[in-house]
């Protein structure tokens, strides 16, 4: 492991010319790729942890414009997944607190001038928000790596600035939400009303706290409504931050409530409470099941879920074979593995298979794992303890049931929740490692010969989330991306993600779609106006 | 008269004239002299004086204007941005134009006579509006997958027409700019605008603020000039591969006409109008009297006329004409001396027709061009002042006794730009709206325009809209894919 003093190809990966949107958020700070990689040790690299650049400046709930302690007065830890020290003590919301911030949100929106104002004054808040970020871009990133583990440039130079891109996306819709006039089978005028929902509940994922928040208070925000979002108990810190940015921005208070909590306590009390209108989780499977039965058994509120995957990538024999493996690794071991969309069923077709296998190899091990905060550094930690020891779990299971442990296997270092980059080969679809979410840089990689084949295996999964399709041959692109029961096909590229591209799950992996013009229906509710028309000129 | 105050002598001006910094003709990012090196006046109509000289571009500078624009399409980084990177740019753009506020408003009301006050509260943060709208839109411009018939995958691709030629009036001469210019811009077309040759001076202006903010070279060209030599050139260019003109009905014909004779380019059309206003009895009289300072045709339910007519014309005679730049003015002068001598030969006209003059009907002061607030009684619809559009303070009054004379009266005409009804019955305003044939409708308001909201004419006013995303589809080409399917799961 210590031997592997290594070179980053996130420059190689950045000019593949399928991931040019990747790319460009990348590199769109310096306007180049010219960043220069130095080799380092991963050990020491870990076992000292780089001192963060930014300071915790908020670690209180955010309820009706202020920061306040949670009713109890109670506190919890987050910690640094370099190291699992304590980073801040931060409040912690439960029901009382839920309670407030719905109250607070519930006259936001009965009352308040946010869902009165025009479009337009609530785009230019929206606008104004996404200069802040700007304007604090590295901060923020910084803040989100020292939370979340993830590598600081992919924070600073993706994520941060998509933050942005995607306020200023739902900015612009803000004032183009339209209604349809409805022709009637008779002498009637009907007009729909695009109205907002009301109090949106959000619950958030650990995994791009971010994005997750951009993903869920943007379209909600442009639609008019008010929202009360849970974080994830592990990364509770950027959330804070750039609230604090919304009210600078002229956001009214109450408008957006943040709430630092866990799921079985303030997320169980969103999800049931009678005043809130609507429900948006992203996070696992089970969770969600969880979330939807509450709303059941609460006031009905409509729920969007976006859940787990085991998505296929998809290697077909005519593809480029060193573009696939570097895209197929990317599409895994992106953000530590920790993507719900991770291409995490590698199936390649059996006349490239051994080639395949040998170059995913060669590019696993190049893999730079260690602090995030240093410069050329692909992978961090995980985020916590109980992810790492499940993913170490996985990696037991794998070996158990007979797949070929190709590299990897094992933590990295000695302190933090280091991984290190994993493949198996020869995996068979009843193994878990096949069927299960890791959520880890654990690559299975399986075999198949043909078409209608490894389109059936693809299917057969109870997620349906997303798939990446590696060929040149358009017949077989089209054939594909029709049959595949996933939400997003990537066509030789994989985690494209812009604003306005849709994004969800088929099956089990959820309800409804975010981004796009499709996630502004989550938030709005639908009036049919219908008046007698007497003697019209026309129907 | 005497009861006017009409200080349009120009001896009183609340402002010096803005610094003129830009006359010149703008292509391809540079402000340049004409090819001919000519110049024209343009003219202060509450002065009657001369601001500047303006270069005079003529054919050779079309084609100039054009050949940069072509390039900037062919070959430039415009139509390959992201819409979002468009979009960005954009709102840099108007942002700039926020902070140049004050100095355009004075542009336009030293150069078209627009009130300065309502140019800087109004008109402009009307653009900005517009312009931000459009910046939002450039990254929502969507094409469809399509259900076919057959075994095939089908979509739409919604791809930038081209280079476009934009020619616009001098009424609103920001306004008309960014309504053209900014849905071009979000389509990912490049352009050459022909602006008004009475108003050149703030288009030339934006075209320097759009470079600062990043808008590349070639993208937004403009060519000050006449109708009939620029705007003729635009109109009949090859390589030209749409046009937007807002103008008079006359003019419009001849851009069309251009248009079939040289590489049937698309065109677009936002004429003039004969707008009615349709006040019913039950209407809120002092709401219909704000309302009808817009509306050239007036028809006035038989019940309230009378109580109509008397304030309407107390209103009249309260309207302060004056010197734009003074905040309390509610009329200024007409754009130019032609417009002012067209405007006094339809009051005579309206005279000798028969219609009676209830007030107004003379010119206002003895320097500038403004005129009185004028309103005719007794008007009959074959009549020309209620055939055809006057463009300026002169209102003819009618009057009906049921729905369906209303209904015919407003559409008898070859106009069909907008109108108005003023009402409280639900029923009367869904059946007018429906029967009236006309772009807008406006109920219980006028003038109401917003960015999202499209505008453009039935019949004669012309055909296209400006305004809202129906605008966009102007500057967009429109292309269907479509290839094969095998196996498909479903179809």
């Amino acid at each position: 492991m210590a031997a592997r003093w290594i070179t980053s190809s996130l420059l190689s990966r950045s000019r593949s010319a399928s991931s040019r949107a990747l790319a460009y958020s990348l590199f769109r700070k310096d306007g180049s790729a010219s960043g220069i990689f130095r080799r380092f040790s991963i050990a020491a690299a870990i076992e000292e942890p780089i001192s963060p650049p930014v300071q915790v400046k908020y670690s209180q709930l955010l309820i009706n414009g202020k920061f306040v302690d949670s009713a109890s007065g109670k506190t919890f830890p987050t910690l640094d997944p370099r190291s699992g020290e304590v980073i801040a003590q931060v409040a912690e919301g439960d029901t009382e607190d839920v309670n407030r911030a719905v109250i607070a949100a519930r006259k936001a929106f009965d009352e308040g001038p946010w869902p009165r104002m025009t479009a337009y004054e609530r785009s230019r808040i929206l606008n104004r928000f996404a200069d802040l970020i700007e304007k604090h871009n590295d901060e923020i990133a910084a803040l989100e790596t020292w939370d979340n583990g993830k590598p600081f440039e992919q924070a600073a130079q993706i994520e941060i600035p998509m933050l942005a891109r995607l306020m200023r996306y739902y900015a612009g819709w803000a004032d183009k939400i339209h209604g349809l006039v409805v022709p009637a089978d008779g002498p009637h005028h009907v007009q729909v009303l695009h109205e907002p929902i009301g109090v949106a509940g959000q619950i958030i994922p650990w995994n791009f706290p971010l994005l997750m928040y951009a993903w869920k208070v943007g379209p909600a925000l442009a639609c008019g409504n008010t929202i009360v979002l849970k974080t994830a108990e592990q990364t509770p810190l950027s959330a804070l931050y750039v609230s604090k940015l919304f009210l600078e921005a002229g956001l009214p208070e109450g408008v957006l409530n943040v709430i630092s909590g866990f799921g079985p306590t303030a997320g169980a009390a969103l999800a049931s409470h009678m005043d809130v209108d609507k429900l948006a989780f992203t996070g696992s499977t089970s969770t969600g099941k969880i979330v939807l039965e509450l709303a059941a058994r609460s006031n009905l509120k409509p729920v969007t879920l976006e859940l787990g995957g085991k998505s296929p990538m998809i290697i077909m024999d005519d593809a480029d074979i060193d573009q696939a493996v570097e895209l197929a690794h990317f599409a895994l071991f992106f953000n530590q593995g920790q993507c719900c969309c991770a291409g995490s069923r590698t199936f390649v077709h059996e006349h490239v298979y051994d080639e395949f296998i040998e170059k995913a190899k060669a590019r696993a091990l190049k893999r730079v794992v260690g602090d995030p905060f240093i410069k050329g550094v692909e992978q961090g930690p995980q985020i916590d303890e109980e992810q790492f020891s499940k993913i170490l779990h996985y990696i037991k299971s794998g070996v158990e049931d007979g797949a070929t442990l190709v590299t990897g296997g094992t933590r990295a270092g000695t302190k933090g929740y280091y991984i290190q980059p994993t493949i198996f080969a020869d995996v068979q679809d009843g193994m878990k490692i096949a069927q299960e979410e890791i959520f880890g840089p654990v690559q299975s990689i399986l075999k198949f010969k043909d078409l209608n084949e490894v389109i059936q295996r693809s299917n057969k999964t109870r997620y349906g989330l997303a798939a990446g399709v590696f060929t040149n041959n358009l017949q077989t692109a089209n054939t594909l991306m029709r049959a595949l029961r996933v939400g997003s096909v990537w066509i030789n590229c994989f985690d494209v993600f812009d604003a306005a591209i849709p994004f969800g799950g088929y099956k089990m992996s959820g309800q409804g779609r975010e981004k796009g013009i499709d996630s502004l229906k989550n938030y709005l509710q639908i009036k049919a106006v219908v008046t007698p028309l007497n003697n019209p000129a026309w129907l | 008269m005497e009861n006017h105050r009409c200080n349009g002598d120009g001896k009183e001006s609340f402002k010096p004239p803005p610094e003129i910094k830009f006359t010149k003709l703008f292509v391809n990012g540079q402000f340049v002299d004409s090819v001919s090196g000519k110049t024209f006046e343009t003219v202060n109509p509450a002065t009657s004086e001369v601001i500047a000289k303006v270069a005079e571009g003529v054919e050779a500078d079309i084609d100039l204007a054009v050949k940069a624009a072509r390039e900037a399409f062919d070959h430039g980084r415009w139509p390959r941005m992201s819409g979002f990177e468009r979009g960005r740019i954009m709102s840099k753009f108007a942002d700039l134009i926020e902070q140049n506020i004050d100095e355009l408003a004075a542009l336009d009301s030293v150069d078209a006579g627009k009130l300065l006050a309502s140019g800087k509260t109004v008109d402009i943060p009307h653009c900005l509006h517009i312009l931000r709208y459009y910046a939002g839109a450039a990254d929502k411009i969507h094409g469809e997958t399509l259900k076919l018939a057959g075994e095939y995958q089908g979509y739409t691709l919604l791809e930038p027409i081209g280079v476009v030629g934009h020619i616009i009036p001098w009424n609103y001469p920001s306004t008309m700019f960014l309504m053209k210019s900014s849905p071009a811009l979000a389509a990912g077309c490049t352009m050459v605008v022909k602006p008004a040759e009475q108003t050149p001076l703030s288009a030339l202006f934006y075209a320097h603020l759009a470079k600062q903010a990043g808008i590349p070279d070639g993208v937004i060209n403009v060519v000050n000039g006449f109708g009939a030599t620029a705007g003729a050139a635009l109109c009949s260019h090859m390589d030209v591969d749409a046009i937007s003109f807002t103008g008079s009905t006359e003019t419009g014909r001849l851009v069309m006409e251009a248009a079939a004779k040289s590489n049937l380019k698309t065109v677009s059309l936002e004429l003039g109008g004969k707008s009615p206003l349709i006040i019913f009895d039950d209407a809120d009289v002092d709401m219909a009297g704000e309302i009808c300072v817009a509306g050239s045709r007036v028809y006035v339910q038989e019940g309230i006329y009378d109580e109509f007519v008397r304030k309407a014309a107390e209103s009249a005679k309260s309207w302060v004409v004056g010197d734009p730049f003074d905040p309390n003015v509610q009329q200024g002068p007409q754009v130019d001396k032609t417009q002012f001598e067209r405007v006094l030969s339809y009051i005579e006209l309206g005279k000798t027709e028969g219609a009676t003059l209830l007030t107004g009907g003379r010119r206002c002061g003895d320097k500038g061009y403004y005129i009185e607030p004028t309103i005719f009684t007794d008007v009959k619809e074959e009549m020309r002042i209620a055939q055809e559009e006057i463009f300026g303070p002169v209102m003819s009054l009618m009057k009906f006794k049921t729905i369906e004379e209303a209904i015919e009266k407003a559409n008898a005409t070859r106009y069909g730009l907008a109108a108005g009804i003023v009402t409280k019955d639900l029923n009367t305003a869904n059946r007018v709206t429906r029967s009236v044939r006309a772009g807008t409708i406006w109920i219980n308001c006028y003038f109401a325009f917003d960015p999202g909201c499209p505008f453009g004419g039935y019949k004669m006013s012309g055909f296209g809209r400006d305004l809202g995303m129906h605008a966009i589809n102007k500057y967009l080409q429109v292309k269907s894919v479509v290839t094969p399917l095998h196996s498909s799961p479903w179809l």
